[in-house]
């Protein structure tokens, strides 16, 4: 995607994230597309939408254009039912109020695991990632929705490390690891929204978006990706959803 | 990291638990703190981070210390250059995602001359709270089947819930040697009030055998009593209490002032560029070279203070 569909890939990203956000649902919000997104998914078709956020957070709006740099500094406070300790807030995934994890993802493989701890060899990596921060907590114990960019060395086939547990080995590893409960639900890219199979848990594409093709999607994956049968083509970003998001983030922090 | 259980208890009745006046100069807290001590960290990422202990800490050359905090932000940085630490134990390490990824996390670890080791970030918070309980761990429900767990190895275990027969992961306690907890406002005993955002900073000043509180101002005792439901950390928990205005400069203090992003920027920067010798330069300037705390905010400016004021203060205007 470039300049010239009118919209950058991140707001893509955004627009087509927040789309998957219903009304009423409590979904947890990591820093970036994800908290961009669900600020968008309130202003836009969700007003009843509880946001949470890792540094205790329940139930904010975020101010436009005071974007937080991070889920844990008081810009997230805004406008917010109740402030809790962290332990506490993530304990809300456990006891099962959150429907939605959501969150942005540096490496996935074919069963939806995460890594953002290692590039490489963990013993001898290339790059030294952040880390889970909640990311593990929160795709253990919820239903997850993560948003990335399509690169082929972003999808690959098997992670170099499982930060945020996916499907793990597909089928039913995930359940027999002791995770009970949650799983990867969608994968947001700027070419497709992607699915898992019921059986298998591998990754497939349930949707394109405007004017990609499954080959682009597949030469951009670095695994074997099915299409689900009569995928549709996403609606375009509306030109409403689009003048919410530049006006959460003038400054383009986020969506540039 | 956690400790049995009656030596925890012998330590507790040792201390000295009276309501005592505990205020002291940041230099003397420093002395508080020993070679090779665990020390936790309040507050979490770029907030209510307890910068002026670590300033001094720094300026004391203390070594070997294992530090733990829910995330870890710059002061991970400053510990690892520093030669404070070269250990840290968190969730998450680096700048803030809209920095990028720390480059002086990278070249410290990636070398292999500091250590990050990874828990969850609800781990981290069920580590501390079960230190804070008197117990040897917590189960959960999380980290499972993940190479998070794996990597820690025996220091997680696993067991089977002797009622429902689910899989459970256990966390054990940490009770850490030493807290430092940087709050808006305490009275001289160490009854602390927090405003904002709670982070894990009253599981770790419980599960600690020893804290440090700095505190924006302190304030009367009796200001305290009137407000009793205010107070998030008990007096008889707390051993120092250090005045030290912009305590955590150039982190955030909610409602007083937000992140320096001005100075926090060029950090990344310079850092950035080169990490060993950027984050050298920056110790020199802002932790050697400057007499006192206040010097230390003169350097980063009166601009900046006053404009990360503002912000901060900003939240209380709807």
């Amino acid at each position: 995607m470039t300049e010239n569909d009118g919209y950058t890939a991140s707001e893509l990203l955004a627009v087509m994230s927040a789309r998957l956000l219903e009304d009423g649902q409590c979904v947890f919000a990591g820093v970036g597309i994800p908290l961009l997104a669900a600020t968008l998914a309130q202003r836009v078709h969700a007003p009843g939408l509880t946001i949470l956020f890792e540094g205790g957070v329940v139930g904010p709006f975020v101010v436009p254009g005071e974007l937080p740099p991070t889920t844990n500094e008081q810009r997230c406070t805004r406008r917010a039912n109740m402030v809790m300790g962290i332990t506490d807030v993530l304990l809300l995934l456990q006891r099962g109020y959150v429907d939605v994890g959501f969150m942005g993802g540096a490496q996935i493989d074919r069963y939806g695991n995460l890594n953002s701890s290692f590039i490489g060899d963990p013993d001898d990596p290339k790059v030294r990632l952040p880390g889970t921060g909640g990311g593990n907590d929160i795709s253990s114990l919820t239903q997850m929705i993560v948003a990335m960019k399509h690169e082929k060395r972003r999808f690959v086939d098997k992670v170099d490390f499982i930060t945020s547990p996916g499907f793990l080995a597909g089928g039913t590893s995930r359940g027999d690891s002791g995770l009970v409960t949650g799983g990867m639900y969608r994968v947001v890219t700027d070419l497709a929204v992607l699915g898992f199979d019921e059986r298998t848990r591998a990754m497939k594409i349930a949707a394109l978006h405007p004017g990609v093709t499954a080959e682009e999607v597949r030469d951009n994956t670095g695994f074997d990706l099915p299409i689900e049968a009569q995928a549709p083509t996403t609606e375009p970003p509306r030109a409403e959803e689009l003048a919410a998001l530049r006006e959460f983030d003038p400054e383009r922090l986020y969506i540039a | 990291m956690s400790q049995p259980y009656l030596d925890l208890r012998a330590k507790t009745k040792a201390r000295d638990r009276r309501l005592r006046d505990k205020v002291m100069s940041l230099e003397a807290a420093a002395a508080l703190v020993g070679d090779g001590d665990h020390v936790a960290l309040g507050g979490c990422t770029a907030s209510r981070t307890p910068f002026a202990m670590i300033w001094a800490l720094v300026r004391a050359k203390r070594k070997g210390l294992t530090i733990s905090r829910s995330i870890v932000s710059t002061e991970g940085d400053v510990l690892f250059a520093s030669g404070v630490s070269a250990h840290i134990m968190t969730s998450w390490f680096s700048q803030g995602i809209v920095w990028g990824i720390s480059k002086v996390m990278r070249h410290y670890t990636e070398s292999k001359r500091a250590r990050f080791e990874e828990w969850s970030h609800m781990s981290m918070g069920l580590r501390y709270r079960a230190g804070a309980m008197g117990l040897p761990f917590l189960p959960a429900r999380s980290m499972m089947g993940s190479d998070v767990a794996a990597r820690l190895g025996d220091e997680v275990r696993k067991m089977t819930c002797p009622y429902t027969g689910e899989q459970l992961v256990l966390l054990p306690a940490l009770n850490p040697d030493v807290a430092l907890i940087h709050v808006p406002r305490c009275d001289a005993y160490g009854n602390a009030q927090i405003d904002g955002l709670q982070f894990m900073d009253a599981d770790i000043a419980m599960a600690a055998n020893k804290v440090i509180l700095t505190t924006e101002r302190i304030i009367s005792n009796d200001q305290i009593r009137r407000a009793p439901d205010h107070t998030k950390i008990p007096f008889f928990t707390v051993d120092a209490v250090v005045e030290v205005p912009y305590g955590s400069a150039p982190h955030e203090c909610y409602g007083l002032y937000e992140p320096f992003f001005g100075h926090m920027d060029d950090y990344a920067e310079q850092t950035a560029r080169d990490p060993e010798a950027g984050a050298k330069d920056y110790l020199e300037r802002f932790y050697y070279a400057p007499e006192s705390w206040a010097d230390y905010l003169g350097l980063i400016g009166m601009d900046a203070v006053l404009d990360a004021a503002r912000r901060g203060r900003s939240i209380t205007n709807d």
